[in-house]
């Protein structure tokens, strides 16, 4: 199975701090890994890390191919970040804003509607700015960015918080759906037996490194896909 | 790049078409600023007609404050800052479709700012080629500019209150190139007029050179 993400002894900063000291990670296409912790562990520095947003300064930081250390720019366009905030535009609908993504990324139209439907945005929702929707619909609406961007790589941070509990079954939906298309998701969170529930694996965090580690429950992926992008939508 | 640009103009117009803050704030501010000016200056109509030029760039200038101001208003939240890094829109793509669309609330307001004059001040341009190329030299500077420091500031908490002071010294060339040139245009002496633009088009030049070099740079640290 391809290696997604591969980090050794990985220092990072955000700015002029230090964010992960020495993190350890492999996560193969396929699999999801969810990251436990207490706040300030190093949950979405990990994720910003493995997206190319934070600096790597030593050690060995390898995603989707690329050296987070001289491949950050490939490395953003390859992967799909759901961060804390919504990265939404409060005056353009969601569908808009999906599209701005997509067309963004150099990706299909084609996408942006099935990824709406996924995400249960549908008639009046798909209709609606951004600022109006609800905060559970915002990140279901953030969510559908990802998606319809078909990143080999899904960065999660903490992407139950704020759902209700179908919108929670639905995420852990698609985030099992595009495991099995092939694409590797490592996602944050505060509830360690969700977490377990949608991973194969459990990660814990301490001081910006991995202080444990404990097999999750999901079935391990019907069919091992190569890295390329996956396409679900 | 083009096509990048293209993207991010067209997100930021709609965005401005939606929010109408160009509309209701920063042209009713333009306005306001021309006319607070002109009651500074008293009635005397050919007081107001000279220095017609200077109170029109001096409104465009802080019109140009507020609208830079509100294209990065749009990209303050740091969900919307790393989506614009991870979309794999090149930098230079952005720092030209966001100065487009700075430029062209600009040119919406230098028209009202226009017809302003006209009425209100009595101003008779004689040369309209030579404003008109002018205006377009010093909004491409004016956009350009403002939209380089508007990244460099746009990461700080203290970006609302730096900007003005980043930005008009270093467009000070444009206020006083563009006004010689607009009032060269009032009186027709077009010989005047044209040498100004000699220092109107390097300006703008220059800052959409530098802007397409640097604004990925200042897209990381901002």
């Amino acid at each position: 199975m391809d290696r997604a993400v591969h980090l050794r002894s990985a220092v990072a900063l955000a700015g002029r701090f230090p964010a992960l000291s020495g993190a350890d990670l492999d996560v193969a296409a396929g699999e999801v890994v969810a990251v436990l912790g207490p706040n300030g562990a190093g949950k979405t520095s990990l994720l910003r890390t493995c997206a190319g947003l934070l600096a790597v300064t030593s050690g060995e930081a390898v995603v989707l191919g690329c050296d987070l250390r001289t491949e950050r720019t490939a490395v953003r366009r390859k992967v799909g970040l759901l961060g804390h905030d919504a990265s939404l535009y409060d005056e353009l609908t969601a569908a808009e804003n999906v599209r701005f993504a997509v067309r963004a990324a150099g990706g299909r139209s084609e996408r942006v509607e099935p990824a709406l439907e996924r995400l249960g945005l549908v008639g009046r929702l798909r209709r609606t700015p951004a600022a109006r929707l609800s905060a559970g619909q915002r990140r279901r609406a953030a969510l559908a960015v990802v998606l319809a961007r078909a990143p080999a790589l899904w960065l999660l941070d903490e992407p139950h918080a704020g759902l209700d509990s179908v919108a929670r079954e639905l995420v852990d939906t698609v985030v099992a759906e595009v495991a099995d298309a092939g694409a590797a998701v490592i996602l944050t969170s505060h509830e360690a037996e969700r977490a377990a529930s949608v991973a194969d694996r459990v990660l814990v965090m301490s001081g910006g490194r991995a202080a444990d580690e404990r097999v999750g429950e999901r079935r391990p992926p019907l069919t091992a896909v190569s890295g390329g992008d996956a396409d679900v939508a | 790049m083009w096509r990048d640009a293209l993207l991010v103009l067209g997100k930021d117009v709609r965005i401005e078409l939606r929010s109408r803050v160009a509309l209701w704030q920063v042209l009713p501010f333009a306005v306001l600023v021309l006319v607070l000016f002109g009651f500074a200056l008293g009635p005397g109509q050919h007081a107001l007609r000279s220095a017609a030029p200077g109170l029109y760039w001096l409104a465009v200038l802080f019109s140009t404050v507020l609208a830079t101001q509100r294209s990065f208003a749009i990209e303050s939240g740091e969900g919307t800052r790393d989506g614009l890094r991870l979309s794999g829109i090149d930098p230079a793509g952005v720092f030209l479709g966001k100065a487009a669309a700075v430029a062209l609330q600009l040119v919406a307001v230098q028209v009202v700012l226009g017809a302003g004059i006209v009425f209100l001040f009595d101003v008779h341009i004689a040369t309209w080629w030579l404003a008109i190329v002018a205006s377009a030299l010093a909004t491409v500077g004016l956009s350009a500019a403002g939209v380089l420091y508007g990244a460099l500031s746009a990461g700080l908490r203290v970006r609302e209150t730096l900007l003005p002071l980043l930005v008009l010294p270093i467009v000070a060339p444009v206020l006083i190139a563009a006004s010689r040139a607009w009032s060269a245009a009032v009186v027709g002496t077009v010989a005047s007029g044209t040498s100004w633009l000699k220092i109107l088009g390097p300006f703008a030049a220059v800052y959409l050179a530098v802007g397409v070099a640097l604004y990925g740079p200042l897209q990381e640290t901002g």
